[in-house]
């Protein structure tokens, strides 16, 4: 039967192309597409003052007069509601809480069709029975995103009022079709999750898959549309210096910073989904004594570090193209960020990463003990460890300090002599492509440890391989001293280029080498459930880090805006209009992470709860009662 | 069941337990780093009735260290050029006369007021855009947001940039606020309670009681070492320093704390460097 064309095969790929289609139609259309081209990036980037896009060139709209010509309302301290506690604290903490849901629920439906396809492609029940057990915890995190959705909007009409009122002037009907998309997503999910048992097999089982992928497009088209407000408030366009819109709905979601935002979160939404669900596992690991169920879990919170890791490798260059695009926008955002006030926070974010690295690490290197094949490469790991606490340790190293005059004199500056070289960026760019290329490493080893290689070609294989390694790392090390240290700051930017190169190099060929060299590779028996109670820590370390990394760099990101709401556009005057300390900041996403957490732990005790089933009681029966 | 319950129970208070412990650490980290808030610029009111040249002198540091942000990129981290290093008017002569300058300024002043609102007429080479072969400035034009100086306010900061290096300022005192003026939003006037500076060096010496003590300008005063030939003994930035921190190096047979440490505070900007420029002239038999 499976031999025989099916044309609900072709469902899936069908609906992208009608939604794709669809898309494209609902938007406005993009007059002057050809102008668009003819134009720089320079001058498409450029902030919207400095005489950048001209706005006769692709404002049809505002030429028809079709727009009220509203400039962005210039705001008094007075013109403020308050309501006795600070306005952007109260924000803070619901956008948060509705953007890690948000995150969660838009990132399982990615992986569990994945996981769901695999499922159908390998005819293994158990890629199934986990795909529908994720979305089981992700349906009640979705009542939670709308909830705090809701309670979001609700709180930003309430205390900024003036805002609110031009984001709907400038992106008008937009937001209409973001609510119809929501009500579709809320559709699609249901329908997905609850027809999971009844469209299980056969054909029915691709109409099955062409749900998710229209859950999972829907979905993914809300981000970009939420994205398209948080960078029109970043960087915007389609609006003049006054704020009065000027181009078309297009233009103004495509501002310069759009693209890297989409990429970054849709990327960190995954590894963060992914972490979740491996604590998850950890948590009914832990709870379980059965060894069936604990093989079950072990072999989840496996998959879902897998998730989780393999997304998170590829975000670092992600956040790069992002900053690179935020210094080309306005290099003085770029130095807020990066050089300025802002740029302490990176000390906290090197431990946050370096915490997600030395856990997953730890979770694969204990995950080898579930087989004996793995035991070739235990005496890797030591030397595995070395380099990434060492390149931890350089990544937290502080380059200047704020110190007394005493400690100054003490120090010879304030720097210290020996650490202080330590602490600018090509010393932390070679630590964190160390990093990475040895957490590769790791995971390389960790899917080769329940194989043998049958391949006659294995001694090249691996010869390969290891002169890739070393290649790479002596690329990283050289550039990142010679044109890091030696040379003028222009160099030194460049450098990082060659350094991703060579990481990417690493993990691309790595990967390729393995597939090829591994094809029909002997199978060495694997115990799942075989793992310390131990490692299951290390499953719940990743979601805590990767929860306070996400609130971390979310408020970098709304930071590097300063006193306004809209850069450039609308000054914030209300007086939460500073940047806090580090502190404060810090003690906000700790609220977060811990009330995000407390939400996580009820939500898996919910999804417990549809596990169980109360025997009916003797007296029922008429028993003894 | 009773075991099941305490044994789910257990492992949902030592995951709590653990995960609060880890987002601690992260906590702690936050506390430990250096504290410092961000505040939004306030615009300051001016008061031109009592505006003083050194009072605008003093508003355009201020504006250069703050609202106007120059200092997150022109600082010694190599960004940009570090004014605050550097003479800006002996460095805009030379941009003036090399063939790369694309602007229309024939002055100093002019040309440095060309280089806030259009940084791009004259790129010191390895500080333009990437790929823009140092023909496009990164540096956002100052009038415009998110900046947004008024013409008062570039004119102070390029008084400023005359005045640090001792040049005579070029750029009158406005008579007039434009109509762009940010209105008063509360901060603390700048310019107003500015001391009139002094004419000349010995002018200056005897304003701040220089010549009560030391043998200088006139004064045969011995109560601090004789000044009539320091310029043969020091440099500039040691007389600036002797000034500045008197306790930093005391000279042989005078004790230290006579000379009173906050002297330099009440001096100008360009008092100061009238003083040191005046001291270095005096190498003795004069």
């Amino acid at each position: 039967m499976n031999k025989k064309p099916q044309l609900s095969r072709w469902l899936p790929l069908l609906w992208l192309i009608l939604a794709l289609t669809g898309l494209s139609l609902t938007l406005p259309s993009v007059a002057g597409a050809a102008d668009v081209s003819a134009t720089t990036l320079a001058e498409r980037i450029r902030p919207v003052d400095a005489g950048g896009v001209r706005p006769e060139l692709f404002a049809p709209e505002a030429q028809a007069g079709e727009r009220i010509a509203m400039p962005a309302p210039r705001l008094k301290r007075e013109d403020y509601p308050s309501i006795g506690v600070s306005s952007r604290s109260v924000v803070w903490v619901i956008a948060q809480m509705h953007l890690f849901f948000a995150a969660f629920v838009l990132a399982v439906p990615l992986f569990v069709l994945v996981i769901e396809w695999i499922g159908v492609r390998t005819g293994d029940p158990r890629y199934d029975d986990m795909a529908r057990e994720c979305m089981k915890i992700s349906m009640t995190a979705y009542s939670i995103t709308a909830i705090f959705g809701g309670t979001l909007a609700f709180a930003l009409f309430l205390l900024y009022p003036q805002f609110m009122g031009y984001l709907f002037h400038v992106f008008d009907r937009q937001v209409l079709v973001y609510a119809f998309l929501f009500f579709a997503e809320s559709a699609f999910l249901y329908i997905y999750y609850y027809s999971w048992q009844a469209l299980r097999h056969g054909n029915r089982k691709w109409v099955h898959l062409t749900l998710g992928l229209m859950l999972n497009t829907v979905g993914t088209t809300l981000l970009l549309i939420a994205n398209a407000w948080v960078t029109f408030m970043m960087a915007p366009s389609g609006v003049d210096a006054s704020g009065v819109v000027t181009g078309s709905i297009w233009e103004i979601m495509k501002g310069p910073l759009w693209n890297p935002i989409n990429l970054h979160r849709f990327i960190a939404n995954v590894a963060f989904g992914g972490a979740v669900i491996g604590a998850y596992a950890a948590y009914k690991f832990l709870s379980s004594r059965d060894p069936k169920l604990r093989a079950h879990y072990d072999w989840m919170g496996y998959t879902a570090n897998f998730i989780a890791i393999l997304s998170f490798l590829p975000l670092p260059f992600a956040g790069y193209w992002l900053m690179a695009e935020i210094y080309a926008y306005s290099q003085q955002m770029g130095i807020t960020a990066m050089g300025g006030i802002l740029a302490w926070l990176f000390i906290v974010q090197a431990v946050l990463i370096g915490t997600i690295l030395l856990a997953g690490n730890y979770y694969l290197w204990s995950g080898m003990s579930r087989t004996p094949g793995a035991r070739r490469y235990y005496w890797l790991i030591k030397y595995i460890a070395l380099v990434l606490v060492g390149s931890f340790l350089v990544w937290v190293t502080p380059h200047t300090l704020i110190l007394s005059a005493d400690e100054m004199k003490t120090l010879g500056g304030n720097s210290h002599k020996l650490l202080g070289p330590l602490g600018i960026m090509p010393a932390k760019n070679i630590a964190v492509n160390l990093m990475l290329i040895f957490t590769f490493l790791s995971f390389q080893l960790f899917r080769r440890s329940d194989k043998e290689v049958t391949v006659s070609w294995a001694g090249f294989g691996n010869a390969l391989m290891v002169s890739i390694y070393v290649v790479a790392v002596v690329n990283v090390v050289f550039a990142g001293v010679y044109y890091g240290y030696f040379t003028n700051t222009v160099y030194k930017v460049g450098s990082s280029v060659i350094q991703v190169v060579s990481t990417l190099t690493v993990i691309v060929a790595g990967v390729v080498i393995d597939s090829l060299m591994f094809r029909g590779a002997r199978k060495l028996p694997t115990t799942w459930g075989q793992v310390s109670n131990r490692a299951q820590y290390a499953l719940f370390a990743l979601p805590v880090a990767f929860t306070w990394l996400m609130a971390l760099m979310g408020y970098v990101r709304s930071s590097v805006r300063t006193h306004w709401h809209v850069y450039t556009v609308m000054k914030d005057n209300s007086p939460d209009n500073y940047i806090p300390t580090i502190g404060h900041a810090g003690n906000m996403m700790t609220i977060v992470t811990v009330l995000f957490l407390l939400f996580v732990l009820f939500i898996f005790w919910v999804a417990s709860l549809a596990d169980k089933k109360q025997p009916k009681p003797a007296f029922l029966d008429g028993g003894a009662a | 069941m009773k075991k099941r319950f305490r044994q789910g129970g257990g492992v949902l208070l030592r995951v709590l337990l653990f995960s609060l412990l880890l987002t601690l650490v992260f906590t702690l980290t936050a506390n430990l780093l250096p504290q410092v808030e961000g505040e939004a610029p306030v615009d300051r009111e001016i008061d031109l009735a009592a505006l003083t040249l050194d009072g605008f002198v003093a508003l355009g540091e201020t504006i250069f260290k703050g609202k106007g942000t120059c200092t997150l990129c022109h600082n010694d981290m190599g960004r940009a050029p570090d004014i605050l290093a550097i003479d800006m008017v002996e460095t805009a002569k030379e941009h003036l006369a090399d063939p790369r300058y694309r602007g229309q300024a024939t002055t100093v002043t002019e040309y440095l007021h060309e280089s806030l609102v259009d940084p791009s007429v004259y790129v010191v080479r390895g500080y333009g855009k990437k790929g823009s072969n140092d023909t496009i400035s990164p540096m956002p034009a100052v009038d415009k947001a998110p900046i947004q100086l008024n013409e008062v306010e570039m004119n102070a900061v390029i008084a400023f940039m005359e005045a640090k290096d001792g040049h005579e300022v070029s750029v009158p005192l406005p008579d007039s606020l434009p109509d762009d003026a940010p209105e008063p939003a509360g901060g603390e006037p700048a310019a107003t309670a500015t001391p009139v500076a002094a004419q000349s060096p010995e002018e200056a010496l005897g304003k701040h009681g220089c010549t009560a003590c030391h043998a200088i300008a006139g004064s045969e005063a011995t109560l601090g070492p004789d000044l009539r030939s320091v310029g043969a003994r020091l440099d500039a930035p040691a007389i600036r320093q002797s000034i500045v921190d008197p306790d930093a190096a005391i000279a042989e047979g005078y004790d230290a704390g006579l000379m009173p440490a906050d002297i330099a505070d009440k001096m100008t900007v360009s008092e100061l460097e009238m003083i040191v420029d005046y001291l270095l002239r005096q190498r003795g038999g004069q």
